[in-house]
């Protein structure tokens, strides 16, 4: 008997990164050898450092971190015949509100990820890579060094991997509180000691990242799909996926739905099919009010804008985002004052200070909100909200000022209706 | 200041896994590995790790500061963190934490008498498709329902 | 020549040298970006978001301080949006700001002000609490007031970058950030105040001058620092015939911004309790004050009636009294005994040096030089301008630096290479960094009074081994040390120097701003005369004190230690005391010496006929400093002790325990060759 998820997987799912979860001991490498584990890492080194870059960029890989860059262009960024050290970083800092993905990637297929990391490798000529993984998640940084111990007493990590004369060290490095650190240079100075406030750019990190090194940052889903893609060839994943957005992803389902959790499923897949076929619909048969598409900072979508499919092109048509895959479902009864005054109480706890708009915008936001759902709202703060965060938006030094404004500016736009519900029933208190 | 000696012995390592030269990147698991032993981040603890990474005290400060996870004052020996954030919220979260606040008679990053538990209101910890969800140190726990907490939370309190 | 690429800003076609930031190559053709955070010279923040302007074919508004220019960009910077964009980061700003305008002490001059005034809405559409945290004193001269401060980091750059100290640094995050000190609730640092001038808005306040005045009530006078030789130039804030405060916010003089915290701190002397207001003649065991006539009188006849003289002058008065003074001395009371307080060994190098033009580095040299070596001196301590400068050099040119010193100093951070020696062993350290010196295209090489006599001529011929063009700095203490030795305050034709005179049996000891019997005693003398500020350990013995005004009580000029002559300005005046240059002359005129009119502007005509280097253009002067030309020549040398006073950034000599703010500051003491940073 397969052992018991976080949640049930689906018939419906593609599972190709996640397709070992299910086995029993499906976190150790002998588990991951005896499925087919480094293999792929194997097949690269047989094949030149162009042929491995080629194959990703055929399979259309894109960051699954939220912004969605084509991985093998990211990829060809790192100058890697530079005479500097390369790094590897692997963002585990999964902090976006909705997302819950790289938690089961780390902890029922380490292997993976780290296989993941040393095909990078092989294409950036690194030979150092750090996992930087958020400190709430202790327990997966504990899983993640006992997966890297045991790969080094193996030889797939360390002095001339697998017999291959490829070396390549790896660390877990923990994190200590702060979704700005899941900005990549916000992480690179976190990974430095520093407080996790963005650098400027450029320089890119792919030139002067951690240290001022040529780094390579990817997400850990990113890395985790890098072994399938080698193993069955980029044409394969990409033709899972649909133009321009290869292969599956983890998509977080969470919010009102019968059966939430994370399911594999290629780009593309029918947002509504999600919702209810795979999710096991809205419970108590109520009706769909709203999807948070890939996390908090996306523009939010109405119950009209779902009938649409899950990749890049489709949300961007319609002014949001694919975002990380945390898809967030609420229904007719969600009372969406509260649901923005919860995303900027958020974003107003977590913003690093650095620049104006964003510190100050956050925080002006989110007293708006409190006294709008506290019943002391006006009607002039409707527009104001939609205002303060237009004055954020593109302003900001980083993206998380874009991430506080975006959501803010499509609720206040999309349910403005919630705000006036809220209007009346103060007068009639009055 | 001297710590256990497997945590010095994780700090012995993890200051060779950095570049040469490039200790102050231990700052900040340093501080919180550190945190875990002595319950809080002291001037004294601030004044080692600066000595231990290479850096200026102030430097140590800065970052303790920063992040969120890091504390100058000693928490519960339980620290309850219960999630509001949106997948939470739309799943009983918020009700969730009031009722953890009622139970341990604290309110938001306070601590019971006893010293035993602590509370938090915390941001996404990444459990959204299995919320809602309360983490108790390290300890995630899943679809958590007032009774479960109740049980997590007696339980606790009977261990001791 | 450096590349220049073609760019338009407002439909107006400019030129500019390729990398330079649109901010900066729109100011240099007179358009204005506004800013908080970009400030020349520092690092760059793009946190402000005041200067975002409209490039065209880019979708955002652009970051004006970080965006280098390019050719055929076409940039708008008053457009509708950019408008816009300022009104609303303004607004967002003010929103946690308290307004408190009318009991700030920034305002006025504040840069908030002026944004808002210029670019911000008359109105906030904010109606939410503000976030208040109470203010915060960190040391006797630094207050935080929190809520007023935007977070431009200009205060932790200087701090870190211009004064190498690292002192601040910031605390929190989000809208509660703030800025906080290196020592908990406190500083410890140079106590420089560099963070306050430079804060735009009233979050930092000097403990000086908070709650003082309004701006606008001071008139502001712009003359140089008693303290050291480096000759900042401080400008001061007076109200009502009372120095409140001392900054060079207008980056006039050689020290752009730049002061320690004698230069804008320790003008407090001035009113010292203790100040001498009336002249004091000895009777008996005490001292009884007399009128200004009773004393010249007496002056004069013990003048006229003496057979034989010790004159000693200062090495913080003007040239114009040293000039005077020499000339008194050797043409009105006919003796060659004559000096003053020498801290560095001028003659030596000047001689080692002759006949050779362009071997004495300016202050300017030490931001340009590609290599500066530093021997036998803690240049932080005793010279922060110059540390300054060095520092500068490194941060913006990458210069090289190497320090031979007894101890660690704060160069020793950016330096290529650091020797440590015993005092007398720097020539020996000095040698062992040969090769590496010797692969510079060009070298400053600045020394301390641990290099006199033979070790500077060995300096010198070790600087003309290397092949590459050398320049010299002899560091020497207080403002006018150079200017003393330039004046011909020495005992040049065989007269006895200063030690001599001390222990010598002479008929009146004739001392003028000069306290040697601080750390020396001796011989009584028939009559010994003391023009100073303060009852020294000096005047104390003396039989006639009169009472000097100080520097920012007088006009002339002060040479600095690196060959800078620059202006004084009367600030304020002191009751009852008269400058030194007046109590000269009128003594003179009492015994009826003919030795020309003692106005300043005409003894420094004299200055410039006759004393070599000098004939600096007036004109110029009015300006700012003028160079002078280096004694060419042969150069005797000089009989006597040469000793520096080892002053730290926290003392200036007698003149240290008078001033109340150095005193409160020296919770560190500042130590020389203990540096830490």
């Amino acid at each position: 008997m397969a052992k018991k998820l976080f949640n049930e997987p689906s018939p419906l799912e593609t599972r190709i990164l996640s397709k070992r979860f299910e086995l029993d001991g499906s976190e150790t490498l002998e588990v991951y050898l005896a499925n087919g584990g480094f293999a792929a890492f194997k097949k690269a080194k047989e094949m030149t450092r162009e042929q491995v870059l080629e194959e990703v960029k055929t399979s259309a890989l894109r960051g699954r971190g939220g912004a969605g860059f084509p991985t093998g262009l990211k990829w060809s960024f790192v100058p890697h015949t530079s005479p500097k050290p390369k790094v590897i970083v692997v963002n585990a800092d999964e902090s976006e509100p909705g997302t819950c993905k790289d938690r089961l990637l780390m902890e029922y297929d380490p292997h993976q990820l780290i296989e993941g990391i040393l095909i990078a490798s092989l294409v950036v000529d690194a030979h150092v890579g750090y996992i930087y993984i958020r400190g709430e998640y202790r327990y997966l940084i504990d899983k993640m060094d006992r997966a890297i111990a045991e790969a080094y007493a193996k030889g797939y990590l360390g002095k001339n991997i697998a017999g291959t004369g490829w070396d390549f060290d790896l660390y877990t490095h923990s994190g200590a509180g702060a979704y700005e650190c899941g900005e990549e240079t916000a992480l690179l100075d976190s990974l430095e000691g520093k407080r996790g406030v963005p650098r400027m750019k450029p320089p890119f990190p792919a030139v002067a990242g951690a240290w001022a090194l040529p780094t390579l940052l990817n997400n850990v889903e990113t890395y985790s799909a890098v072994p399938a893609i080698i193993r069955d060839g980029g044409k394969a994943f990409a033709d899972l996926g649909v133009p321009k957005a290869g292969g599956t992803r983890l998509v977080c389902i969470s919010g009102h739905v019968n059966k939430p959790g994370v399911y594999e499923l290629p780009l593309g897949y029918p947002m509504m099919k999600a919702i209810n076929e795979i999710a096991g619909g809205i419970p108590g048969g109520k009706k769909l009010k709203a999807v948070v598409p890939g996390g908090s900072s996306c523009p939010i979508l109405k119950a009209d804008e779902c009938d649409i499919n899950m990749d890049y092109d489709s949300l961007a048509k319609i002014g949001s985002m694919l975002g990380s895959g945390g898809m967030v479902v609420l229904d007719e009864t969600t009372d969406m004052v509260k649901f923005a005054l919860r995303i900027m109480r958020f974003y107003a706890h977590e913003s690093c200070g650095w620049c104006i708009p964003c510190r100050e915008g956050t925080t002006w936001l989110k007293k708006i909100l409190e006294r709008f759902n506290a019943g002391h709202g006006r009607h002039e703060d409707i527009a104001l909200l939609g205002e303060v965060s237009k004055n954020m938006l593109g302003r900001t030094f980083c993206a998380l000022g874009d991430a506080a404004a975006m959501p803010t500016i499509s609720i206040v736009e999309k349910f403005a209706e919630d705000f006036e519900k809220r209007l009346a029933r103060q007068l009639v208190a009055v | 200041m001297t710590f256990s000696p497997q945590l010095e012995e994780r700090f012995a390592k993890m200051l060779t896994h950095y570049p040469p030269g490039k200790t102050r990147s231990a700052v900040v698991p340093m501080l919180i590995y550190a945190q875990d032993e002595t319950g809080a981040i002291t001037p004294e603890l601030i004044e080692e790790v600066a000595k231990r990474c290479g850096v200026e005290p102030l430097q140590v400060d800065e970052v303790v500061g920063y992040y969120s996870m890091l504390h100058r004052k000693p928490q519960g020996k339980y620290h309850v963190q219960v999630c509001t954030n949106i997948s939470c919220l739309l799943t009983g979260g918020e009700e969730l934490y009031e009722h953890a606040k009622k139970k341990l008679g604290i309110g938001h990053k306070e601590t019971t008498p006893d010293g035993l538990f602590s509370l938090e209101e915390v941001e996404c910890m990444g459990a959204c498709s299995w919320a809602p969800a309360v983490e108790i140190n390290y300890d995630f726990h899943h679809f958590v329902t007032t009774e479960q907490l109740d049980k997590l939370i007696d339980d606790l309190r009977k261990a001791h | 020549m450096a590349e220049m690429v073609k760019l338009t800003i407002n439909g107006r076609e400019i030129a500019a040298e390729k990398g330079t930031l649109l901010i900066e190559a729109a100011r240099q053709n007179g358009i204005e970006i506004p800013s908080f955070c970009y400030y020349e010279g520092l690092t760059l923040q793009a946190a402000c978001r005041m200067c975002l302007v409209e490039v065209e074919k880019t979708p955002k508004l652009q970051v004006g301080c970080t965006l280098p220019v390019a050719e055929g960009m076409v940039v708008h910077t008053e457009s509708d949006v950019v408008k816009q964009s300022r009104k609303g980061m303004l607004e967002l700003l003010l929103t946690n700001h308290p307004l408190d305008c009318p009991v700030c002490d920034k305002g006025g001059e504040c840069e908030l002000q002026d944004m808002v005034f210029r670019y911000g809405a008359g109105e906030s559409r904010f109606m939410e609490r503000k976030v208040h945290t109470p203010e915060k004193q960190w040391s006797p001269v630094v207050f935080y007031d929190a809520p007023r401060c935007i977070l431009c980091y200009r205060c932790v750059r200087v701090c870190d970058e211009g004064m190498g100290v690292k002192a601040l640094g910031i605390g929190n995050r989000g809208v509660i950030a703030e800025i906080v000190p290196n020592e908990k609730d406190h500083l410890n640092c140079d106590e420089c105040g560099a963070c306050i001038d430079i804060c735009p808005v009233g979050a930092l306040t000097s403990g000086t001058y908070r709650y003082q005045t309004r701006p606008w009530e001071m008139e502001h006078v712009g003359t140089i620092c008693t303290h050291c030789a480096d000759g900042c130039r401080t400008t001061l804030g007076v109200r009502n015939g009372k120095i409140i405060r001392g900054n060079n916010r207008d980056r006039s003089g050689i020290n752009g911004e730049f002061l320690c915290v004698k230069g804008r701190y320790a003008f407090d002397f001035v009113e010292h309790a203790e100040r001498l207001q009336s002249p004091m003649l000895r009777s008996g065991g005490a001292f009884e004050p007399i009128s200004w006539t009773q004393a010249l009188e007496i002056a004069a006849q013990k003048f006229s009636a003496a057979k034989s003289f010790g004159v000693i002058g200062s090495n913080h008065t003007t040239n114009e009294e040293n000039y005077f003074l020499a000339k008194m001395a050797r043409q009105g009371l006919k003796t060659e005994n004559i000096d003053h307080h020498r801290t560095g060994d001028l003659a030596a190098l000047f001689d080692a040096l002759s006949g050779r033009n362009g071997a004495l580095a300016t202050a300017a040299d030490l931001y340009n030089a590609k290599a500066i070596l530093v021997a036998g001196a803690d240049l932080s301590q005793q010279h922060p301008f110059l540390a300054y400068q060095a520092r500068a050099n490194f941060r913006h040119h990458a210069a090289h630096l190497y320090t031979v010193t007894a101890g660690p100093v704060r160069e020793d951070h950016q330096a290529v290479a650091s020797v440590r020696v015993e005092k007398g062993g720097e020539i020996a350290g000095v040698e062992s960094l040969r090769d590496k010196l010797k692969a510079e295209s060009e070298l400053v090489i600045v020394f301390g009074d641990a290099v006199q006599g033979d070790a500077v001529r060995k300096l010198v011929a070790f600087g003309d081994s290397l092949g590459i063009p050398v320049k010299y700095v002899c560091l020497v203490d207080y403002s006018n040390s150079r200017g003393a030795f330039d004046m011909g305050l020495t005992p040049k034709n065989g007269g006895m120097p200063l030690d001599q005179m001390l222990g010598a049996d002479l008929d009146v000891l004739w001392l003028v701003g000069a306290n040697p019997l601080k750390n020396a005693s001796m011989t009584p003398k028939k009559f010994v005369v003391v023009q100073d500020l303060f009852m020294t350990e000096t005047a104390k013995q003396a039989d006639l004190v009169l009472p000097a005004a100080s520097a920012y009580e007088k006009s002339g000029t002060v040479t600095s230690g690196t060959g800078e002559v620059q202006k004084l300005k009367r600030a304020v005046k002191v009751m009852g005391t008269k400058t030194d240059l007046e109590i000269m002359g009128l003594i003179a005129k009492e015994m009826k010496l003919d030795l020309g009119i003692w106005l300043p502007e005409k003894v420094f005509d004299e200055i410039r006929s006759n004393v070599h280097g000098y004939n600096v253009s007036k004109a110029l002067l009015d300006l700012g400093p003028a160079a002078t030309a280096p004694l060419n020549g042969r150069v005797p040398q000089l009989p006597g002790v040469i000793r520096s006073s080892n002053d730290t950034l926290f003392t200036s000599g007698s003149l240290t325990k008078y001033s109340k703010m150095l005193n409160e500051v020296m919770e560190s003491p500042g130590t020389l060759y203990g540096a830490t940073k």
